[in-house]
């Protein structure tokens, strides 16, 4: 019922879209499609820019009348570990224009990625498949995404302290903040960790459950905001949410759950044998899937999101960038419910791992 | 598939690994703890708080009970006393009654005896006066008699006539 009237309405901006792209095009002929081509590539480059980690703090960029490109932000420290730890400024980079030299060795930024160059002119040497062979070294800087950490960290941990001292303070009732938190809080205990793991164990998940939900959702807030910054489109930051979540499962898993992976009780001894490495399988798909979930919804969230904020660019007249602005309006709001749906999500699929791990089967 | 593995930042990777662990262990020590400790605290302080309630108001009815069957005894007692009074006033002044009664059968019973004595008394004057009478009647005849035989005995006659006795 909801779904059908969401729709009609979008369905009748996308085709207005198309008739106004399409009239554009007839009305400017080669002149507009050409000049359309560069802001088209602009907005490509600026949406893959935006999706990727960098090493300074960039706040907007802007060209010059001279088409000089200038950036304003801040250069965030650069720690390698190259037979040595080599501690820089990202400024020494200059957006990638310039090869950084500390003690003696050359790095060069190439791609959002820094790489080893033999010479302060040194180039980037590419193989058949353009990718660059050169050596890359151990890369532990402070990028914009590790800034995000720390501010997300220091965000929750501030925030979630004061609701704690709250309570001793106030008497066991929550305040201030902790009034909008504690029914989040009291969410997350109800209804998504007894229910799956169950009353007797529980306790002993919920830090991890909480801080997993927390910080997910308000990673995902902050990568809706326009500093840009979005952890949760990295694998990486997926791939350790769901790689802690694997190893709590496994080393929380009683006997009758490994006795499911290995020997499944109820079932013939040819199939139990068919049924281990599947169920083997399984457990290791299982935070696989988790980590590709939000990696991938925040992802294409991004991407479509950029993508209609950028027609708006594309679309040069009023009604075609007005109808983009309230797509991508309408997209914005939904952003913000999948911002905290795939926060839930994880949550409730790690704790549903959780309690498959300390399932206790009294009827076997 | 190779892009997600290009994409893949091991710097990245360690900062997220350490600062999340290390956030999830600072927060279950300064935030999750006592902040579900407290709201475990509550919600069994609210639970006990209502069972406690629960329990008052099972002892208020109780204690209403016990009061309603005081009062219903009361005012059974007092029913009784009443009645108990009601009775005994029943009682002085069916007594009483029979008291008089009896005082009363009494007098009469004296008054009747005075009566008959008076009246034997009225009787035997009257017996005397009527002897007396007849003597003097009979004086009265006799000297007659001695005159006239038939005025003797129409004397007798008007004599017997007059004298109504009784």
């Amino acid at each position: 019922m909801h779904r059908k009237i969401a729709l009609k309405p979008l369905n009748l901006i996308l085709f207005l879209l198309t008739i106004v792209s399409y009239g554009k095009e007839q009305d400017h002929g080669h002149e507009a499609s050409n000049s359309g081509k560069t802001t088209e590539a602009e907005v490509k480059e600026y949406i893959q820019h935006h999706l990727k980690d960098s090493y300074d703090f960039n706040l907007f960029s802007y060209k010059t009348d001279a088409g000089e490109e200038k950036h304003v932000g801040f250069p965030l420290p650069v720690i390698l570990w190259d037979n040595g730890l080599k501690l820089f400024s990202s400024s020494k980079f200059h957006h990638g224009e310039t090869v950084a030299e500390v003690d003696g060795s050359y790095y060069k930024l190439y791609h959002s990625k820094i790489y080893k160059v033999a010479s302060p002119d040194g180039e980037i040497i590419e193989d058949d498949h353009h990718h660059p062979i050169n050596e890359k070294p151990l890369d532990f800087s402070i990028t914009k995404n590790v800034v995000m950490i720390f501010m997300v960290f220091a965000i929750m941990f501030f925030m979630f302290r004061r609701m704690a001292m709250a309570y001793k303070k106030n008497g066991r009732m929550p305040k201030g903040l902790g009034r909008f938190l504690e029914p989040i809080v009291l969410y997350v205990r109800d209804e998504i960790a007894i229910p799956n793991i169950g009353e007797k164990h529980y306790k002993r998940y919920m830090s991890y459950l909480l801080t997993v939900f927390f910080f997910v959702w308000i990673v995902n807030l902050f990568g809706l905001t326009p500093i840009g910054m979005n952890l949760t489109n990295n694998i990486a930051v997926t791939l350790c949410l769901a790689l802690i979540t694997y190893f709590i499962t496994t080393f929380s898993g009683n006997k009758n759950y490994w006795k499911h992976i290995f020997w499944m009780p109820g079932v013939p001894v040819p199939m139990k044998i068919i049924l281990a490495p599947i169920e083997l399988l399984g457990t290791f798909i299982k935070p696989f899937a988790l980590m590709i979930r939000l990696y991938a919804n925040i992802t294409a969230g991004h991407v479509v999101l950029m993508s209609i904020i950028g027609m708006v660019f594309l679309l040069e007249n009023w009604l075609g960038s007005s109808l983009s602005f309230l797509l991508a309006f309408v997209l914005g709001i939904l952003e913000l419910l999948v911002a905290a749906l795939q926060a839930y999500i994880f949550t409730v699929l790690s704790a549903l791992y959780f309690g498959m791990a300390v399932e206790e089967h009294d009827h076997h | 598939m190779e892009k997600l593995f290009e994409h893949f930042s091991l710097g990245l990777f360690v900062w997220q690994a350490v600062l999340f662990i290390a956030l999830v262990l600072l927060l279950k020590k300064f935030a999750w703890k006592p902040i579900l400790d407290s709201v475990n605290s509550r919600e069994e302080g609210i639970k006990d708080a209502l069972d406690a309630a629960e329990k008052a108001k099972l002892e208020m009815t109780n204690l209403k009970a016990d009061n309603e069957k005081l009062l219903k005894e009361a005012r059974a007692e007092r029913e009784l006393m009443l009645k108990e009074a009601r009775d005994m006033k029943n009682k002085m002044i069916e007594d009483a009654k029979d008291e008089a009664k009896e005082a009363s059968a009494k007098l009469i019973a004296q008054a009747q005896a005075t009566i008959e004595t008076e009246k034997k008394a009225a009787i035997a004057d009257l017996k005397s006066q009527v002897a007396s009478l007849s003597l003097e009647i009979a004086e009265k005849v006799v000297r007659e008699e001695l005159s006239n035989k038939d005025k003797q005995v129409k004397l007798v006659e008007s004599m017997l006539g007059e004298a109504t006795l009784k």
